[in-house]
């Protein structure tokens, strides 16, 4: 009796691992297509041109105004409803739920990061920029060598607050059939009955993922800093921050 | 409209309204007490409250509802079984989702009301202490207004959220908006058009809470238009 305990709780416990393992893997890639979306969006929604801004602004009010358990459905669920896409070639990666989630969740990040870097764009002091534009830099070597290296320090803490919002999205996979950290704990309780103790525990892996890219960022912020720019020290406000 | 499933949608819609607003109430009072307690001179009640806010921002907002959900039945359950009755005892979706809800909108905004509390200039309090304000009118009179000016935009980026979030109620049973469109989608087999229906009522009543967030804060601003 009790080595079969033993068993089960060791089983549970494995399978938990790789449901946080696979909740890490569908976080880091939404969040490496979903940032490399974001900076041709920040752009378009910081350019002169009205062409150029109205899509962004469209897509970008969109994926923020609507649940991202709606856009994951639409793409697992939605796009089956059309016959092209069902004979289309691109079917079995829409046909995949792993790759629905990372679709959705990649679509869903790329508007709040296209957002966040608008806003450090935006902070970019604008004496930088005209003397970007004294030396004779030509309009995209001032966005690259000046604007955006500026920018991507200064989102880099509202940064870590969209990668823990990824993080605790990514629970939504399970809704979608994935094995993922919630998924896996749902299971487990659909066969053991132990609600409060696997969702606790789930619970309390996500917590210490949270705090792992809380920590990491506040890694990179101090990388990147620049000399003679302190960051803030004040006892419990970065952390604060990195959760809001 | 909508193939005959409109009317289903309207109803989904209004039991979403619901969930928000109470969540909303809800989630108020507790970050409320949530600022209260992390700016307290007892450190019991700082800790708790710290440990609240981080472990709530920390986990999925589905977890939350899920382990409020499962949590308080096998609460009840346990309960009734000493009583002698046993059975598997379902919660009430509609109040496992605002106290869910309203736990994580708590969290978040006791954040935010501590660092509007903590940006009114101390000078302010002693002033009206040294005029004879009571504990009470100081709070009421001097702080609050100036409080709720600050805190303004960041609850009305909370309630946005928690507008978002009341979709997950949907995976406990709640018919509100998205279950009353996976319903309309299991009778016409026509996904895309019925959550695509549902990503645009989510869309209007992202753009009436924002004009109404808008008009809040103008109003909490008068008198303020010269300090930006």
């Amino acid at each position: 009796m009790m080595a079969a305990l033993h068993g089960m709780a060791a089983e549970s416990t494995a399978q938990l691992l790789a449901g946080a393992w696979l909740t890490m893997q569908l976080t880091a890639l939404a969040m490496l297509v979903g940032t490399t979306l974001a900076f041709p969006l920040a752009l378009m929604r910081t350019s002169r041109h009205g062409w150029l801004r109205a899509p962004a602004y469209g897509y970008v009010f969109f994926f923020r105004g609507t649940p991202l358990l709606v856009q994951i459905f639409l793409v697992y669920y939605g796009l089956a409803q059309f016959e092209a896409i069902r004979d289309g070639f691109l079917w079995p990666v829409l046909s995949e739920a792993y790759w629905c989630a990372i679709i959705a969740f990649s679509l869903n990040t790329a508007a709040y990061t296209a957002e966040i870097l608008r806003g450090g764009m935006m902070a970019v002091p604008l004496g930088e920029r005209e003397a970007a534009r004294a030396l004779g830099f030509s309009r995209w070597q001032e966005i690259r060598l000046i604007v955006l290296p500026r920018a991507v320090r200064q989102a880099l803490p509202a940064y870590g607050n969209e990668v823990i919002l990824m993080l605790k999205g990514s629970a939504l996979a399970s809704t979608i059939t994935l094995l993922e950290l919630t998924g896996v704990a749902r299971t487990l309780i659909a066969r053991t009955y132990l609600a409060v103790e696997f969702f606790a525990l789930a619970g309390l892996i996500y917590l210490l993922l949270t705090l792992l890219i809380v920590r990491g960022v506040r890694l990179l912020e101090r990388r990147w800093a620049l000399p003679g720019q302190a960051i803030e020290t004040v006892p419990g406000t970065r952390h604060g921050d990195l959760l809001a | 409209m909508l193939l005959g499933f409109g009317a289903q949608l309207a109803a989904g819609t209004l039991v979403t309204v619901g969930l928000a607003v109470a969540s909303l109430a809800g989630g108020l009072l507790l970050g409320i007490a949530g600022a209260a307690a992390r700016m307290s001179r007892r450190r019991l009640l700082r800790t708790a409250a710290q440990a609240y806010t981080t472990a709530v921002r920390g986990v999925p907002e589905l977890l939350v509802i899920l382990i409020v959900y499962f949590g308080a039945s096998a609460a009840v359950g346990r309960v009734a079984a000493l009583f002698g009755v046993t059975g598997f005892f379902e919660l009430n979706p509609f109040l496992a989702g605002v106290a869910a809800l309203s736990l994580t909108f708590g969290a978040y905004a006791a954040e935010v009301l501590r660092g509007a509390f903590l940006a009114v200039p101390p000078g302010q309090t002693e002033a009206a202490y040294s005029l004879g304000l009571t504990r009470a009118r100081v709070f009421s009179h001097v702080l609050l207004p100036q409080v709720w000016r600050t805190a303004l935009p960041g609850l009305g980026n909370l309630f946005l959220v928690l507008l978002k979030d009341t979709s997950l109620v949907s995976v406990v049973g709640l018919d509100e908006i998205m279950r009353k469109s996976a319903l309309a989608v299991s009778y016409t087999q026509q996904p895309f058009t019925f959550y695509l229906a549902a990503a645009f009522i989510y869309l209007a009543m992202t753009a009436v809470s924002m004009a109404g967030i808008q008009v809040l804060e103008r109003r909490a601003a008068r008198g303020m238009e010269w300090s930006g």
